[in-house]
């Protein structure tokens, strides 16, 4: 098929398997310091200690496995909605090999202790530079097929995949803003709480337009198309779009409740929290809503249960979230694993679901095959990696939950009743259970893996072409010039 | 706290950057037709040919 008669399928298949890959990679990380916490003496040299791989773990989930699925089902959704191939193959490569440069530089600077110590953020200047690169590349493609076009309307789904591009542009740059010093050191351009601000400004909008906005993009689209049936309400996903767009910014400061920053700001920060919980769950009604009616085909369909449950996880988080960053609830959470447990219900029940269910569906696709390898390898998966979560997130919640009320535990001589320490030995058995979970869903994710292989090597890289008619109606509109 | 004379005017001029474009939206008639475009996503077929 010639360049422009069919879709750009190829990128896409690039990330969909640097997703799998980078999967595989991060989770193993994580029961790795999951497993250090349980056991100490795993802590091997300054490279592989706890400190140094638990970074490498947050980036290489979000950034590497998240970043690569959200690339190849933007770039997928864009070109099939629009019906356009991709704006630039040239750049929409140079966004597949510097992003995965980026991530192998992650992997090399930060075991050997190179960090800017900004959670989320702690790749140091050089590496920032070129995150800032790939991120521009990708807007061009993005925004360049958009603009090319033919169908008048622009689906619901790259609105928010729009939002996510161009919002993590502006947090990145603004955050990563650093004084170098040497090629591998650099100091931020904000000092003290000024740079806590700043830090949490990108990081809860990171939370927002990176794991939220941008996976509700793929939900838009993968869940109808996995349904065969349009999505509940789209009136609703698009007063949903603006809604959350309008209020995001300011959630940040709950972050930072109790500490130097004035009280005013942590305030706004909390009430910013609690109204983004209608926008929210306006969306994870409408994905949820669009199975009405076809409730059976969860039965049968094990895609439709990982898109759906993830939705489920995504509506537990979103409640959860404000609750925790109303202050008097965040006196007895902050610091503890209850956090932990909340942000890994939405990472592993949400992004991780909602990502492996797309894959699930476009993998396939990518490699001319009507159905993955294995349906029955779908389902095991799916049940492997539920009561994985399960586990984890039930473990860190009572965890978390025992934690701050030990910690603020006063005697009747005002004196604390527990020492730190005895937290941590009452906190030991979680561990242990977490690790359990962690290890569950690592190893659904090695199923997936083995199916992905299996369904790429009897399958065979396959393009699409452009649907006939909007070729059609594209060669007579240029005649007609 | 410095910083806020930096961070509010950013997300003063994000939203009024997100209300242009939904003015843009709004009046390009993006937002004429709400269950037409729900519709077309079903109706494009991305399945790739039976056979194999």
């Amino acid at each position: 098929m010639s360049a422009q008669t069919a879709y750009n399928y190829t990128v896409v298949r690039q990330f969909s398997i640097m997703t799998i890959v980078w999967g595989v990679v991060g989770m193993l990380v994580g029961v790795i310091i999951a497993a250090q916490l349980l056991w100490p003496e795993l802590n091997f040299g300054p490279w592989l200690s706890y400190g140094r791989l638990r970074p490498l773990h947050t980036n290489a989930v979000i950034f590497a496995f998240g970043g690569s699925a959200l690339f190849a089902s933007s770039y997928y959704v864009v070109q099939r909605t629009c019906h356009v191939r991709l704006f630039s193959d040239g750049l929409a490569a140079v966004t597949f090999w510097g992003w995965q440069a980026v991530i192998v530089l992650a992997a090399i600077t930060l075991p050997l202790g190179i960090t800017s110590g900004k959670e989320y953020a702690e790749l140091e200047w050089p590496i920032d530079i070129l995150i800032a690169v790939v991120w521009v590349s990708y807007a061009i493609v993005f925004f360049g097929t958009v603009f090319k076009r033919k169908t008048p309307h622009l689906y619901v789904a790259n609105w928010f995949f729009g939002a996510f591009i161009l919002t993590v542009a502006i947090l990145h740059i603004v955050n990563s803003a650093a004084l170098p010093v040497s090629f591998w050191k650099s100091y931020s351009a904000y000092a003290g709480v000024q740079d806590a601000m700043v830090q949490w400004w990108y990081g809860h909008n990171a939370v927002g337009f990176f794991l939220t906005a941008g996976f509700l993009g793929m939900m838009y689209y993968f869940i109808p198309k996995q349904a065969g049936r349009p999505v509940y309400s789209y009136r609703l996903s698009v007063v949903h779009f603006w809604a959350l767009i309008f209020t995001y910014m300011w959630a940040g400061p709950h972050h930072l409740h109790y500490t130097a920053l004035p009280d005013w700001a942590q305030s706004l920060g909390m009430l910013f929290s609690l109204v983004l919980l209608a926008p929210s769950w306006g969306g994870m009604i409408n994905g949820i809503m669009t199975l009405s009616g076809a409730w059976h085909k969860l039965r049968t369909d094990p895609i439709l249960k990982f898109l759906v449950v993830s939705l489920s996880f995504y509506g537990m988080s979103t409640f959860e979230g404000p609750m925790m960053s109303i202050k008097t609830v965040n006196a007895l959470s902050h610091y503890t694993d209850w956090t932990i447990g909340h942000v890994h219900s939405g990472a592993l029940g949400w992004v991780g679901l909602v990502s492996m269910g797309t894959m699930y569906y476009l993998i396939p696709r990518l490699f001319g095959r009507v159905e993955m390898w294995s349906v029955r390898l779908i389902t095991l998966h799916f049940w492997v990696a539920t009561v994985g979560i399960v586990l984890y997130i039930a473990a860190m919640w009572i965890a978390g939950v025992m934690q701050g009320l030990m910690w603020r535990a006063v005697s009747a001589d005002g004196t604390l009743t527990y020492s730190f320490v005895e937290s941590v030995k009452a906190t030991y058995p979680f561990y242990a259970i977490r690790l359990l979970g962690g290890l569950l869903y690592f190893v659904g994710m090695l199923i997936m893996a083995w199916n992905v292989f299996k369904t790429a090597a009897v399958g065979k890289a396959a393009d699409a072409p452009i649907p006939m008619p909007a070729i059609a109606h594209a060669a007579a509109n240029a005649s007609a010039n | 706290m410095d910083i806020l004379y930096l961070l509010i005017p950013l997300s003063v001029v994000l939203v009024l950057m997100v209300g242009v474009v939904f003015w843009y939206a709004l009046r390009s008639g993006q937002l004429e037709d709400l269950e037409g475009p729900g519709l077309a996503i079903i109706v494009d077929d991305d399945k790739p040919p039976p056979g194999r």
